[in-house]
């Protein structure tokens, strides 16, 4: 184990501050998180946002930002319907979009995520949050906002369980392990 | 016929303890085209012996419905390649159905067909004449002609088509009467089959392939055995598919019809199940069926309701397999896998011995073709007409590997029981070892392409 | 899931993952930007022995809208004049790297062949042979019925099946590839379906079918239905003596004015009346029918890219040509993307 609950927990509070900071309030504030795990992430960074700043409403802020259709490595992946899209009711036009994942490696996930933007409308500013770095990135891509940097072999495997998605009998929820794989 | 044929390099062999019908072990001692002896201990006296400790002797097999597809379709299969086929499977004689190109509806073609047959020397080939001429179903063919012509034709077949027409059927049925011939009856209604593609029931109603109604072949059957009766003549039902022809085929006999069944090897064994794969290997007519009826049929070629199995054997070019099943022809392979099939279905289900086996696929035959020296007992004195078979061996069939042009064959892959060692066509060993030896040779003033025998065939 | 070819073999959880697939495309559809990249650089061809335009813009709009390249292909061979065989245009096809074949065919069991032989290496997606199946316009009209049936429960139609929905099939079910594959499809998401048609148009062997039948439109009506679907009856028929004349047929087993006003009589006031199309107005169906707010034709229609949207990406998203990748960890590497690269366009 990683990081154990109360370190995620730590993490998104010190991730919602400087999403403020950086956005100097909470106006125009979108956050879409990536499914599956970046869309919970998303949800409690919105309502650490609102508990910070009462005039926030946490869910007229989230949502969900499929990028499966805008990969490049579908053939890869076996057969897997997409996630729905939805996005708050303000739209993305003009707003400052911050987009939420669990963990970032590659980068492929992110050039996907900024495909499927485009499509979608077109924000003012796009940055990126996410709980963990791993490194290892294969484009030209960074984190605004980082839980923790995971310094890792590529032959390893991050792991984030939360309770939303991984509410498994008898598996430890609310953490990060590292698994090396076989 | 023997002392009309020249024994080329024939020689004598000793067949030594071979299970005779599958009973006890016994030698047999063939010279000069006929079983010299048999009997228990015979003296080699410089015969070439064939130890057959666990092989079963067999009369020759023949086969009441073949087709070589010689003349006009000579790239699917020709006189030569579908009698080695034969010779491999375990036959002395073939009957050539009469649907080639020309059509055997003259005295001309049976003769050419005959003369192909004794040019390729591997077993006996005896043509079938067409019923009406062309098959057209129209007028009757020059039946008489073909009886006396020097293929002596006693089966007479439209096979592939139907003589529908209940009064040309009732002439010919009449008119074989002449010259002790037969009708082998095609028995297929044509407008409730009109576009059909399989069997009809549960599989074509979920594939969408138009149905091939059990009805159909069953009008014709009861239709046919009363025309048989009333006009008091000989039928020969072709290729039997379902449980309810065996049931009037039953009732016929019961009252005296002179009728006469055949079941192929395929009947026995497969289903319309097969066609849910859509490959045309499995296209056949008369359609697979279903279980219930292959139980019917194994059960009535068990108790005799059902004569012989014949072959139906109906190679096809690969071009005319390899496309839609629409599209695709209609027939499969089957002279070297039908001694496998028949073990496999009747001897190993315990339905049936190699007596009952010789009976169907050997004497039975030959007594619906009247052919004098086939499907003898094997005695002395009887023509040399003799198969070996192993019948503990296993194998796979590789269609690629067989004799026969087609590769249309349905048990492409599967392992069956039983292999042919070998074959004595008139005393002369076509097959040896389970492989083609050398072909028969009839004497030249017999055939009709003079120096034919001379010329080197091997 | 390698092929597309029949809704009889098509299992629940892949059934529901189509369709589920076809909401999102749905979403996409209403979108100003209609296109996804997702099918970049693959080739499907339309291969069609067949003419149906609706089926095959259906597809190209599936097909464009994923953006994958499209090529129309419309092979002549009719029974009577046999063309080039399929073996030599699926070779052809395959040669020039197609990785879906979208196949029409007036035989039955054509697209299984595809499938089956080694003539061709591409993903087979059946869309309509002979008198067998038609999978896609089952789906279509699944997602059909399941949005329906979802509204009126007031639930969410992704995940959700069609369990306790009543649906009757009427008409020429012996040739209808339709009625074929909605039988399947529907008794795998647990609908309860009644085939009404005249005995001669129905197959032997039916009795097997996991459904009911019946002869009396009426009473099939009067013992409550959710969707009512049309089949398309050929006037040909008549001359063939499956029925002796198409106003006995439209009179006996047409849904007319007078049904249509049945389903107010009876308080069926939520059934749907579906229609592959295209329709033969006055003979199965009658113009108000067609065009009544109960009339779900057009939707039907527009369900069918979404459809093939979804069957399109599906297939061609889980490749298992390509022996497994560990994409995301340990082959990321450059040199992992190049042997990814070489595997394609060996293709």
């Amino acid at each position: 184990m990683v990081l154990s609950q109360a370190d995620i927990d730590r993490a998104l509070t010190r991730i919602a501050h400087e999403i403020l900071e950086s956005n100097k309030g909470s106006q125009d504030l979108v956050l879409l998180g990536i499914p599956r795990r970046g869309y919970p992430l998303a949800v409690r960074l919105a309502a650490k946002i609102a508990a910070a700043d009462p005039t926030v409403d946490p869910a007229a802020i989230v949502g969900q930002l499929d990028v499966t259709m805008f990969r490049d490595d579908l053939s890869h992946q076996g057969m897997r319907p997409p996630y729905p899209t939805q996005l708050p009711r303000t739209g993305i036009d003009n707003k400052v979009v911050v987009l939420i994942d669990d963990v970032l490696y590659s980068g492929r996930t992110i050039r996907a995520a900024l495909d499927a933007i485009i499509d979608l409308g077109r924000p003012r500013i796009v940055r990126l949050a996410v709980l963990i770095d791993r490194g290892h990135r294969e484009l030209p891509i960074r984190a605004d906002h980082v839980g923790k940097n995971l310094p890792t072999s590529s032959s390893e495997k991050v792991r984030v369980r939360l309770e939303e998605t991984d509410t498994v009998d008898g598996v430890p929820v609310n953490e990060v392990v590292i698994e090396a794989t076989a | 016929m023997a002392s009309q044929q020249q024994d080329a390099g024939t020689g004598a062999y000793l067949i030594r303890g071979a299970a005779i019908l599958g009973g006890a072990p016994e030698d047999l001692l063939i010279r000069d085209g006929i079983i010299a002896e048999r009997g228990q201990n015979l003296p080699a006296d410089g015969a070439t012996v064939i130890e057959a400790a666990g092989l079963v002797a067999l009369p020759g097999m023949v086969d009441i419905h073949t087709h070589l597809r010689e003349p006009g379709r000579e790239d699917a299969e020709t006189v030569e390649t579908g009698t080695r086929a034969a010779a491999l499977g375990g036959y002395t004689a073939v009957h050539a159905m009469a649907n080639s190109t020309p059509v055997a509806d003259t005295a001309g073609v049976v003769e050419q067909v005959l003369t192909l047959g004794r040019t390729a020397g591997w077993v006996d080939v005896r043509p079938v004449g067409a019923v009406t001429v062309g098959l057209a179903g129209e007028q009757l063919a020059e039946l008489g002609a073909m009886a006396d012509s020097r293929a002596r034709v006693r089966v007479f077949s439209d096979d592939g088509i139907c003589v529908h027409d209940p009064v040309l059927m009732r002439r010919a049925l009449e008119y074989v009467k002449a010259f002790d011939g037969v009708v082998a009856q095609h028995a297929q209604e044509p407008r409730l089959t009109a576009g059909a593609q399989m069997n009809e029931g549960e599989v074509s109603a979920v594939l969408g392939l138009t149905g091939w109604p059990a009805v159909a072949e069953e009008s014709i059957i009861a239709r046919d055995v009363l025309l048989a009766q009333h006009v008091g003549s000989r039928l020969h039902v072709c290729h039997v598919s379902t449980a309810g022809s065996v049931e009037i085929i039953r009732w016929a006999k019961s009252r005296g019809v002179n009728v006469t069944a055949e079941v192929t090897p395929h009947h026995l064994w497969l289903t319309d199940e097969l066609a849910r794969s859509y490959d045309p290997v499995y296209k056949v007519n008369p359609p697979l069926r279903t279980d219930a009826d292959v139980q019917a049929l194994r059960a009535a070629l068990a108790d005799g309701t059902i004569d012989v199995v014949g072959t139906d054997h109906a190679p096809h070019p690969s071009e005319h397999k390899e496309c839609e099943w629409a599209q695709a022809a209609m027939g499969m392979t089957g002279l070297e896998t039908a001694l496998s099939v028949v073990q496999h279905t009747m001897i190993e289900t315990g339905l049936m011995g190699w007596a009952d086996f010789a009976r169907v696929t050997s004497t039975a035959p030959a007594a619906i073709g009247r052919l004098e020296d086939q499907g003898r007992p094997l005695d002395a004195g009887e023509p040399a007409n003799v198969t070996l078979v192993d019948p503990a061996a296993r194998w796979t069939v590789d269609p690629s590997k067989m004799a026969t042009m087609g590769r249309n064959s349905p048990f492409a892959g599967r392992e069956l029981p039983g292999k042919v060692v070998a074959t004595f066509f008139k005393g002369h060993p076509t097959v040896l070892d389970g492989k083609l030896n050398t072909p028969y040779r009839w004497l030249p003033e017999n055939t009709e392409l003079p120096g034919a025998a001379a010329a080197g065939r091997n | 899931m390698r092929h597309l070819l029949s809704t009889e073999d098509l299992s629940r959880s892949n059934a529901i993952r189509i369709l589920d697939t076809a909401e999102e495309m749905a979403a996409v559809g209403e979108r100003e930007v209609k296109k996804l990249p997702t099918l970049r650089g693959r080739t499907v061809v339309n291969l069609f022995f067949e003419d149906s335009t609706r089926t095959r813009i259906s597809f190209e709009a599936a097909a464009k809208r994923l953006s994958a390249d499209v090529i129309n292909f419309a092979a002549k061979g009719s029974s009577v004049s046999k063309g080039e065989s399929l073996k030599d245009t699926a070779q052809t096809l395959s040669a020039m790297g197609a990785d879906a074949v979208v196949i029409r065919h007036w035989a039955s069991g054509a697209p299984h062949r595809l499938a089956a032989t080694d003539w061709i290496d591409a993903a087979v997606i059946n869309a309509g042979d002979g008198t067998h199946e038609h999978p896609t316009q089952a789906l279509l009209d699944a997602f059909t019925m399941r949005r329906h049936w979802s509204r009126l429960a007031g639930t969410p139609s992704a995940g959700a099946d069609l369990s306790g929905m009543r649906v009757a099939i009427a008409g020429d079910v012996l040739h209808s590839r339709v009625a074929r594959s909605n039988v399947w499809l529907l008794r795998t998401l647990g609908a309860e379906v009644t085939l009404v048609a005249p005995p001669t148009l129905l197959p032997i062997g039916v009795d097997k079918w996991p459904c009911s039948v019946s002869y009396d439109l009426d009473e099939t009506l009067a013992r409550g239905v959710d969707a009512m679907m049309m089949l398309r009856v050929q006037g040909e028929r008549m001359n063939a003596s499956f029925f002796p004349t198409t106003r006995e047929y439209s009179r006996r087993w047409g849904f007319d004015d007078t049904r249509l006003r049945a389903l107010d009589s009876l308080g069926l006031k939520d059934t749907i009346i579906m229609h592959p199309g295209p329709m033969n107005r006055g003979l199965e169906i009658s113009s108000a029918a067609a065009d009544s707010p109960r009339s779900t034709v057009l939707a039907q229609v527009r369900n069918g890219v979404s459809i093939r949207m979804a069957a399109l990406y599906l297939l061609l998203s889980g490749d298992t040509r390509e022996p497994a990748h560990q994409a995301n960890s340990t082959h990321s590497t450059p040199a992992g993307h190049t042997s990814a690269l070489v595997t394609k366009e060996s293709h």
